[in-house]
This record gives C-alpha cells, sequence and structure tokens, in this order.
C-alpha cells in the first residue's frame, strides 16, 4: 500500500510504421524498445496502439484545422501521460511517464488518487526532443546513419539506439525537470566589452592558427561568453557540457586531488590548462583516450566534428575539430602549448572582470527567470545552478504555474502579462515583450495587484535596463 | 645623375643624393673647406687674387679677394652678412658681405684673448656671436659689422685638446686633459655659455702620446629631440685577434648631465664613419664598404645601466652611384661609376658625405622601401616605420601586406595594432589637451609637445585603417571570416586603449557579418555591445530583419538605450501593427500628448480589427478631452478620415444605415 511520489519513465520506444508492409512482419517497425526486458508481444501491442493514435489523431487534425502534417503531441490517461514526436519523417519516438500517485482514504475505503497536476506534458515533451537532440549531435540523424556509405542499415540504426539509449535513458531526470528543460537555454556571462573582445579574439587566433579547428566555444564557469556554432546546435552542445561532461571532469578532479598542474618538471613554466575530452596528460603516451564525435549544422550542411574540450581554471574552451584530421596527438600537444599559457592569462581578465559583476541578491528580494527565444538566453535567479539537480529556491508547485503560463503567453501576440496569485501567498508573474518572457516569482503576505506590479516594473527596470521591454 | 638599372628591386637601403653639390676639386691651386653649419663649400683658388667659390644646397655665389697668406678656416656668419676667415693661430678677420654688394673691402679683426693661446677653430653660434676655441679655453665674442668692431662676451679657461660642435644643439664638446678623455660640454645660448657636468670617457689601452678619444671618432647629433654624443670606440683584439669596434651613445639630459645611454655593437674593426640620418645611426665601415643602421628607440638588451643594440639590418653597402660626365660631343652624356667608400670620403654630420677629388658634396639619404625587405620582425618594423619621416605610405603598406598574410599574421597582428594605438592615443590626448588649452603646461608646453611629436612621427587613425586597408580586403584571396578576424583584432586594440570606435567600422563589422551570414557572432557582438549604439546602426538592424529576423529585438534594444528615440520606437512598433504596446510605450516615457492621433488611427484602421480601433480611438478622444475639453479632433490633426471610419463602424452599424455624416462626433458607441 505505498504511494509513488515520483515520475517514472514507464516506456520509451522508437518505430518506423512503413517497416512493416504486410501484417505479421509488426517486429520491423521497432528500432528501439526500453524496457529492454519488454516481450516482443508486448512492444507490438504498445507500438501499435501508439501508432494507432497518432494516425486517427492526424486524420482528425487534418479534419478540423485543414493543416496537414500536424499531429497529436500527448495523450493523457488516467495512469500515464504519452508523449509523441516525429523527429524525422515516418520516424516516431513515443515516451510513456507514469503518474505519481497517493492512497487516500474516503468512507473507509482506499483508493488510488492520481497527481495529474505534477506532471507538466510540455516539459516532458521537452525531454523527448531532447533525447533526440542528444542522439543527433552524438550519433548523427537516423537519415544519415542510414545513408551512411559505409554500413548504413537499419541493423546499424538500431545498434546505435540502444549503445545510445540504454546508457542515455536511466540518466533522465524527470523528477528534476521543469521550465528550463522547455527553454533549452543558455546561460551567457555578464561581462564588458573590452573582455568580451578579448574572448573573441583569442579564439579568432585559436580559428586561425589552426586550420583543423572549425568552430570554437568558450565558457566559463556554466555561462556562455562565446559561441561560434549555431545556436540550435550550441543549446544541444552546452546542455551536455553542463549537465553531463563539466560535473563529471569536476567530479574526477576532486578525486585526483590537488590542482593538476600541467607540467613536467618544475622549472619550465606551468599553466593550468587541461584536455577535458582527448588525452589525460600531454607527456604520456597513453593514447588520445575518450574523444566524442559530433554532428552539427543539419539547417545547411551536416558535418562530424571531434568536440575536443579544454580547460583551464574556471574557464572552457570547446574545438570542433575536422574529423578527417591525422595525427591527433601532435595537434593535441601544440594545441596545449599554445593554450595552456594563453589561456591561463585570459581567465584571470574575465576572473577580474566578472567579480566587478557580482550582484548579492537578498533572499527575500522576488526571484525572476528570463529568457528570449531569439539567441536562447535565460537568466534565473530561482535556479542555483544549471545541473538540474532540484536546486531551486521555490517550490515544484510554482515551477509549474510557470511552465502553464509560458504556454499560456504563447497565444499572445506581440506583448502581454499573466499574474496569478497561489494560496500559499506565492505571485507569479509572466510578461511577454519584444519576443522575451520574464517571470517574477514573489511570495507577499496580503499584498495587492498594484504592489505587484509595482514590484515587477521595479525589477524589469533594475534587470533589463539595457533592452526593449514593456 | 643616378644609374637606371635594376630600379627598385635591389636591397640598397641606403643613396647618395642624386643631385650632388658639385665644385672645383682640390689641387695644388685650390683649396676647399666646408663649413657644417651653414652647409657650404669653398673653394678657393690662389693666384695672387684669391677666388672664393661657395656652393651649398642654397647658396651658389662667387667673390674675389685679396691674398693675405694661406688660409686655415673660412665660414660666413649664420645670416651671410659677415665673412670669417681664419689665417693665423691667434687671431680670426672679418669683412662685411651683402649679397647685393658682395665682399665689403676692409677687413676688421679679433686675436684672441688667452696668452700664447693658439685658435683651434671658431664657429658662429647666434646671429652675429662667434665662438673662438682655443687649446686654453673658449671665447665668446659679439661681431657689430655696422662699426666694424667685435666686442668680448663670455669665455672660459680650460686646456682644450680638440672641439666638436653641433650647430642643431648649440653644444661644444671640449676634450681637455692629458689623454683626451676628460670631456666638457658647453650649451651655448645668445650672449652665454653653460657649463653641463664634466664627465670621462673611458681610456681604454692607450699608446703614449696619443689621445685616448680622437676627434674624428666623434660626432655630436640630435637623436628623437635628444642631444647626443656618438663615439667610436675601438676595442684592441685579444691574443691577438682582431678586435671589434663599437659605438657609444651619451645623451644629454635637460641640458645638464650627459649619461652613456647606448652601446652599438659593430662586430668588425678597421675605419668608420658616422652619419645620423631621420634619427638612425648610420655607420660606415671602409674595410667591407658596407653600412650598418642603428636604431636606439628599437627595443635592445638592457645590462641595467646601458642598452646594447645590433644593427637593425645585415650591412649592404650604399646604392651604386654614377656622375653623368660630358662625352664627346656636347650633347652626350657618359655615366662614370663613382667609387664609393673612397678613402677620399669626408663624412660630416648630420648625413653628409663630401669627395673633395671628384668635387662632389651629397647628402645620404634612406631608402625605407628597401629597408622594409630587410627587416624580418614585423613588429619591430611597424615600430621602426612609426619612428620614421615621410613613412606613412611604406607603413600602411606593410601593414596591408600583413593583414593580407592572414590567418598566419593574426599572431602578430594585435601587437601591430596596439603599437599603432598606443601612439594614436597619445595623439589623440595631445589634440584634446591643445584644444582645451590646460594652462598647467604653458611654462613646458613646447618642450613637451615637441619630444612627444618627436617620439613617434607617423600616426595612423581609425580613417587610415578603414580607407586604406579594412574596407579594401581582396574579396578573392581573404575569406570574409578572416576579414572579421582583422577587424574585431582593430577593435579590440581600439578598446584597449580606450579610443572611440568609428560608426564606420561598425557598419563594416556589422556588413561583413551579414555578408557571411555569421548572424549568431552578430547577435553576440551586440549583446556584448561591442557595436556602439547609434541611430543609424539601429536603422541598419531593422533592413536586416528579412535575413535574421532577431535583428528587429536588437534594433528596438538599441533604440531604448539610446535613450531619444522615442519617436522611432513608436514607429517600429507602429509598423509591425503593435499598436497598443506602442500606446503603452510612448504613455511610459511621457510623451502621449505630443504623438500624432493620425499615425496610431491609420494604424489601427489598416489593422482591421474594429476593437483595436475603438480602442484607439476612445483612448485619442480621452486625450482631446484632456487637452482642449472636447473629444473632437482638432483641424491640424487631420483626423477627418478616422471619425469617418469610426462613425462607419460603430454608429453606422447601430442605425442600421450606412454613414450619418451630420452626427455628433463625441457621441458614445454602443460598445462603449
Amino acid at each position: 500500500m505505498t504511494s509513488k511520489t515520483e515520475i517514472t519513465l514507464e516506456h520509451f520506444y522508437i518505430f518506423n510504421g512503413t517497416y512493416a508492409k504486410k501484417e505479421g512482419e509488426e517486429e520491423k517497425k521497432i528500432l528501439y524498445y526500453y524496457p529492454v526486458s519488454t516481450d516482443s508481444e508486448t512492444q507490438i501491442k504498445n507500438i501499435g496502439l501508439g501508432e494507432a493514435i497518432i494516425k486517427f489523431t492526424h486524420f482528425l487534425l487534418i479534419d478540423r484545422s485543414f493543416s496537414p502534417g500536424q499531429t497529436c503531441d500527448y495523450c493523457h490517461t488516467h495512469k500515464t501521460r504519452q508523449i509523441y514526436f516525429e523527429p524525422e519523417p515516418d520516424f516516431w519516438m513515443v515516451m510513456i511517464v507514469g503518474i505519481p500517485y497517493l492512497w487516500k482514504t474516503k468512507d473507509d475505503t482506499e483508493y488510488i488518487e492520481y497527481q495529474h497536476d505534477e506532471v507538466s506534458s510540455s516539459v516532458c515533451q521537452a525531454i523527448l526532443k531532447q533525447t533526440y537532440a542528444m542522439f543527433k549531435l552524438f550519433m548523427g540523424s537516423f537519415n544519415t546513419i542510414l545513408n551512411d556509405p559505409d554500413c548504413g542499415s537499419v541493423l546499424l540504426l538500431k545498434h546505435k539506439l540502444d549503445h545510445f539509449y540504454s546508457r542515455y535513458l536511466p540518466s533522465l531526470k524527470l523528477n528534476n525537470s521543469d521550465i528550463l528543460d522547455v527553454f533549452q537555454g543558455l546561460q551567457f556571462l555578464p561581462l564588458d566589452k573590452t573582455t568580451f573582445l578579448h574572448v573573441q579574439c583569442f579564439m579568432n587566433l585559436v580559428e586561425a592558427m589552426f586550420s583543423q579547428v572549425k568552430y570554437t566555444a568558450f565558457l566559463y564557469n556554466d555561462q556562455l561568453v562565446w559561441s561560434g556554432l549555431e545556436p540550435q546546435d550550441m543549446q544541444v552542445v552546452y546542455n551536455y557540457l553542463v549537465s553531463t561532461l563539466l560535473p563529471a571532469h569536476l567530479e574526477t578532479e576532486l578525486h585526483g586531488g590537488s590542482m593538476p598542474r600541467n607540467s613536467p618538471s618544475p622549472f619550465t613554466t606551468s599553466h593550468y590548462g587541461k584536455f577535458v575530452t582527448g588525452p589525460s596528460s600531454i607527456n604520456e603516451p597513453s593514447g588520445i583516450g575518450k574523444l566524442p564525435k559530433v554532428f552539427i549544422n543539419y539547417s545547411t550542411t551536416p558535418v562530424s566534428l571531434y568536440l575536443v574540450v579544454y580547460r583551464a581554471l574556471s574557464a572552457t574552451i570547446c574545438l570542433f575539430v575536422d574529423s578527417k584530421t591525422s595525427l591527433l596527438m601532435d595537434l593535441f600537444k601544440s594545441l596545449d602549448t599554445f593554450l595552456g599559457p594563453q589561456l591561463t592569462t585570459l581567465v584571470s581578465l574575465v576572473a577580474e572582470q566578472c567579480s566587478k559583476h557580482v550582484s548579492f541578491s537578498a533572499e527575500s528580494c522576488p526571484k525572476y527567470l528570463y529568457f528570449n527565444k531569439l539567441n536562447l538566453a535565460y537568466k534565473s535567479t530561482i535556479h542555483l545552478d544549471n545541473r538540474r539537480c532540484s536546486n531551486v529556491l521555490t517550490t515544484p508547485e510554482v515551477l509549474r504555474i510557470i511552465t502553464d503560463i509560458n504556454n499560456d503567453t504563447k497565444k499572445f501576440k506581440e506583448a502581454g502579462e499573466i499574474v496569478i496569485k497561489t494560496m500559499s501567498e506565492y505571485w507569479v508573474v509572466g510578461k511577454l515583450s519584444n519576443l522575451r518572457e520574464f517571470f517574477v516569482v514573489t511570495q507577499q503576505k496580503n499584498a495587492n495587484l498594484i504592489e505587484i506590479d509595482d514590484e515587477v516594473r521595479r525589477l524589469c527596470d533594475q534587470q533589463l535596463k539595457s533592452i526593449f521591454f514593456h | 645623375m643616378e644609374s637606371t638599372s635594376s630600379e627598385g628591386n635591389d636591397d640598397y637601403y641606403l643613396e647618395l643624393s642624386p643631385d650632388p653639390v658639385r665644385f672645383e676639386s682640390i689641387s695644388p691651386l685650390t683649396n676647399v673647406f666646408f663649413d657644417d653649419t651653414n652647409k657650404q663649400v669653398f673653394a678657393v683658388r690662389s693666384e695672387g687674387v684669391i677666388g672664393v667659390l661657395v656652393k651649398g644646397p642654397e647658396h651658389n655665389l662667387n667673390f674675389r679677394m685679396e691674398d693675405k697668406g694661406p688660409i686655415i678656416s673660412i665660414k660666413f656668419s649664420l645670416d651671410m652678412n659677415i665673412l670669417a676667415i681664419q689665417r693665423t693661430n691667434t687671431s680670426v678677420e672679418f669683412i662685411n658681405y651683402s649679397s647685393a654688394s658682395g665682399l665689403d673691402n676692409v677687413e676688421y679683426s679679433q686675436t684672441c684673448k688667452g696668452k700664447n693661446a693658439s685658435i683651434l677653430g671658431f664657429v658662429w653660434t647666434h646671429s652675429n656671436e662667434i665662438l673662438f676655441v682655443t687649446d686654453h679655453g673658449v671665447e665668446l665674442f659679439l661681431v657689430v659689422p655696422e662699426k666694424r668692431t667685435v666686442k668680448a662676451l663670455k669665455s672660459l679657461s680650460l686646456g682644450v685638446n680638440w672641439f666638436v660642435f653641433c650647430p642643431q644643439s648649440y653644444l661644444v664638446l671640449l676634450s681637455s686633459g692629458t689623454i683626451g678623455n676628460q670631456m666638457q660640454a658647453l650649451h651655448i645660448t645668445p650672449g652665454n655659455l653653460h657649463k653641463l657636468t664634466k664627465f670621462e670617457m673611458e681610456a681604454g689601452a692607450t699608446k703614449p702620446g696619443k689621445l685616448a678619444v680622437s676627434e674624428r671618432d666623434v660626432a655630436l647629433a640630435v637623436l628623437y629631440g635628444t642631444p647626443s654624443i656618438i663615439v667610436l670606440r675601438h676595442q684592441p683584439g685579444i691574443n691577438r685577434s682582431l678586435g671589434t669596434a663599437q659605438v657609444y651613445v651619451y645623451t644629454v639630459h635637460k641640458m645638464l648631465t650627459i649619461k652613456k645611454s647606448h652601446i652599438l655593437k659593430l662586430d668588425t674593426s678597421g675605419r668608420f664613419a658616422i652619419n645620423v640620418i631621420d634619427n638612425l645611426i648610420i655607420v660606415h665601415h671602409q674595410a667591407s664598404e658596407t653600412s650598418m643602421i642603428f636604431d636606439i628607440k628599437l627595443p635592445g638588451v638592457s645590462d641595467g645601466t646601458v642598452m646594447h643594440h645590433t644593427s637593425i639590418a645585415a650591412p649592404k653597402p650604399i646604392r651604386p652611384y654614377s656622375l653623368k660626365v660630358p662625352g664627346t660631343t656636347l650633347l652626350e652624356q657618359l655615366s662614370q661609376p663613382c667609387l664609393l667608400y673612397s678613402p677620399g670620403w669626408v663624412v660630416f654630420q648630420p648625413n653628409i658625405i663630401i669627395d673633395a677629388k671628384l668635387g662632389c658634396l651629397w647628402f645620404v639619404k634612406l631608402r625605407l622601401e628597401s629597408l622594409v625587405k630587410l627587416i624580418p620582425d614585423k613588429v619591430l618594423l611597424v615600430e621602426f616605420l612609426m619612428q620614421r619621416n615621410d613613412s606613412k605610405q611604406v607603413l600602411m603598406q606593410v601593414v596591408k601586406e600583413n593583414v593580407t598574410q592572414l590567418p598566419s599574421s593574426l599572431l602578430y597582428m594585435s601587437t601591430i595594432f596596439d603599437k599603432l594605438n598606443t601612439v594614436y592615443r597619445n595623439h589623440l590626448e595631445n589634440e584634446l589637451q591643445s584644444q582645451m588649452g590646460t594652462p598647467l603646461q604653458i611654462g613646458s608646453k613646447g618642450v613637451a609637445t615637441v619630444s612627444e611629436n618627436i617620439k613617434y612621427k607617423q600616426i595612423i587613425d581609425q580613417s587610415d585603417m578603414y580607407t586604406y586597408i579594412l574596407s579594401k580586403f581582396p574579396e578573392d584571396t581573404t575569406e570574409p571570416k578572416m576579414v572579421v578576424w582583422i577587424l574585431l583584432e582593430y577593435i579590440r586594440s581600439l578598446a584597449d586603449h580606450d579610443i572611440p570606435v568609428q560608426h564606420y567600422l561598425h557598419e563594416l563589422v556589422i556588413t561583413t557579418l551579414v555578408h557571411r551570414k555569421a548572424y549568431y557572432q552578430l547577435h553576440q557582438l551586440l549583446q556584448y555591445h561591442v557595436v556602439a549604439d547609434s541611430k543609424p546602426l539601429a536603422c541598419l538592424l531593422l533592413s536586416l530583419e528579412s535575413l535574421y529576423p532577431a535583428a528587429h529585438q536588437l534594433a528596438l534594444d538599441m533604440l531604448k538605450r539610446l535613450g531619444n528615440a522615442h519617436e522611432e520606437i513608436m514607429e517600429v512598433l507602429l509598423s509591425k501593427g503593435h499598436i497598443l504596446p506602442a500606446l503603452r510605450y510612448v504613455r511610459s516615457v511621457g510623451i502621449i500628448d505630443q504623438v500624432s492621433a493620425r499615425k496610431f488611427l491609420e494604424a489601427a484602421k489598416t489593422s482591421n480589427d474594429p476593437k483595436l480601433f475603438h480602442s484607439v480611438y476612445k483612448f485619442f478622444e480621452n486625450r482631446n478631452l484632456r487637452l482642449h475639453n472636447t473629444t473632437a479632433f482638432t483641424r491640424g490633426e487631420h483626423c477627418q478620415t478616422y471619425v469617418q471610419h469610426f462613425k462607419y463602424l460603430f454608429q453606422g452599424t447601430d442605425n442600421g444605415c450606412n454613414s450619418d455624416t451630420n452626427s455628433n462626433v463625441s457621441t458614445m458607441s454602443s460598445f462603449g
């Protein structure tokens, strides 16, 4: 008689209906199914059901709104929430999550009450899209795998899906996901123009000196300073860096003890540079190590590049290196010699500037969340970090309200404002203007609408003074 | 008169002036004197009567005078009104001269005051003042040509071996002491002598009976605005090996003290001669027939007190030179190659070479174009060129060449830009200071600005960079990506030097980024305010909206930051059909009473949204009521059309008929 308080991943499958032409061939549709232990009959049954819903709603929508191609995004059932996503033509990804429930007693009879409000469909949809984006980044799109000139086949695709998702899905943080997953934003580091130019010019110099480097990006702590990638690509890379790669790297560094210096002897000049992906040490002949390849630029000409991540103190630079590069070890050595000392100097410059920008916000003052969909910039004083570790300064209820407001502001044409007051005296204000969204959360007893409006205006003037936001 | 072969393709960095001053060559009958103050050559023929030919770059005159014995020295005063002739060791004779009437026939004379003193030489200093240097000291006289008298002004007693005078700095260097290494410098001002602190030159190993420092090894010059003493020092070889010579440079500080500040390494030995061109020290070496070139402003190696320099380029001979001589016929001219580095050459400061046998006086000149190829370090080269006269074209060319050698040149372009902009920044500061006329600096201003200007002669400002380099990238050879690299590097350098970036550079950045479709990079630059806000740039961004939708947002942000663009913001919002946000905006900035109702009503009418039109219309009726006590629009607002439209939309439908033009404007609509 236990209650379930967490959202769970029940099923996750990918199929292509066109792969089964005749009855009895249904198994051919299945490209990936989670949990792996599910017997194939159940798999076929569930996929059949999903396919049926998709087809049914598809016709329904064509009928009703005359917009072909539109399909159903999610389906609410009593115990589950089902999310549908067609990332590439005829390929469908379906995610089914279980809704948390409570055992309740009424009139001496016990019954289960499902907490439908705790599952936000748009957050789940964002997560499903993320799982595809991440796969595409590291493995390539489904079609690029199928059309691989060497060994492209459905079997290869199945193999890659299995290889990727069997490790990726257990790491999903369904319960700590919120509006930030919907935004998939980038946090930019506030910096003065001179320091930014130094960073920009340094990255240009790296590209100029190493022709194998096609694109670059520069992060300071978890914040982006410069991205040479298009925002759609950077969004995924950023997510990977900030939520997976860098935390893992920091972890190993912490276990490694004192600050590792890249210096073979105390007499040579030392710097703090170190490869995060690539060789763990330049001086050991241990080989290149794990070097991920990423697939980017789908909007124009897709390419696959090595993702080389190099870190010195708080700065992380990403180099996207031509995957045809030979003699990688030589490249790494010269990169290390070039980057190490220069980056170490640059970081201290950035750090010095950052210390001037730091503003300490008092615990009691209103929290805010900002998102600009045009450059994907976001800023949040609600979230303490962007690692999805439930490190938030507000209640899950407020976060869900923000997600709901976000859904509603999509209906605004150019500008608008929504104010919501919760039972627990929280005020949540969502404003849309000039394609930017701004959410304010404040907890004030006995406040009235005018006071809240003043509060929001004051915060806007303070935080958004250099942009047009009315 | 110069050889025409291999024009421009050679790497000779020195040449002789194409039109030498020609004079009668030295012979048993002809004596030749040179006055380095007036730069005049005196060719003196003595055949009973003396015929004097005076030639210089500016003068060409001749006259006759009585032969009163052999002449030791002959010089005109600075304004050419007195001729001074020294025939004995104890006196100097004067004859008045005017260009109109020629030489006067009366001579007057002045003997030196010191007892048993013998005159080593004399120099004209300021106007009609003349300085005698004797072996017992110096004596300053004033010559009064009208009265044909000479007046003693000042004198100083000191045992003198030899002396050198610099007409630019009015500095006289006297060698004294038994081995001649005690140096006394005097600064000659009108009517006065000022002693500088005595100093000693290292004696080294001196042969008995010889002076440690000889006159021909010393040259006085002004380098980068500072009077300097340039001395050749011959180091004897150790263990019979050939010694190497060095050049010591002593600099004079505030006309008070003298300090050895630079050592130039010659790495060879033999006979040398020194010239100074454009603040560069040229050392001619006779044995190898080459010349070296040194710049004391370029970085050297310091030993704590003295900077050690090496030649900035490999030693090279002076460019071959041919004299044109008359041929067999009158019209024909022959080219006769000249012997360079000839033993007959006499070198004078700052840049004069005289071949008395040939009868030629040349000025040595620098050939920057050739030198450019011989300095491999680009940063050094730029620094060097920034300090030269007339080097701007060459400098721009060098910068341009480097810019087109991307990507590898990006590594040092930042340093080059920083060098250029440091000077540019100083220049801007000076300009600002002179505009504001800061009174604090009046006393020292002359000195300060002179030395500042001498420091760097070439300023490359943003407009130069833009006009000749940044806007002139060869499209086929330079990738747009690299153009952006250079532009940003240049802007980075300007920003580092706190120089406001001109709008045309920002425009170039934007258009180049747009050209290569690097919109996200542009977005980030704007996000970090790299591009300065301005209305024209905001308009440029607005025009980019069709290519990059976010440009619209960026333009609005920029207009908002400008703080004085309310009208523009309103227009932008209206053009997008964002009528209520526009109305809210003008209300929030307090210009609601000034804006044109017509613009809003027109936009609302175009939107085809009756509800919206109603709201806007009512809003302005309320404004009318507040401003004019009536809901009616004033004639000047030209709102008749919209009044009609309102009636058509609301009263017309109410009444069930089309329109009622006579009905009162202020009638409330049913939407109320």
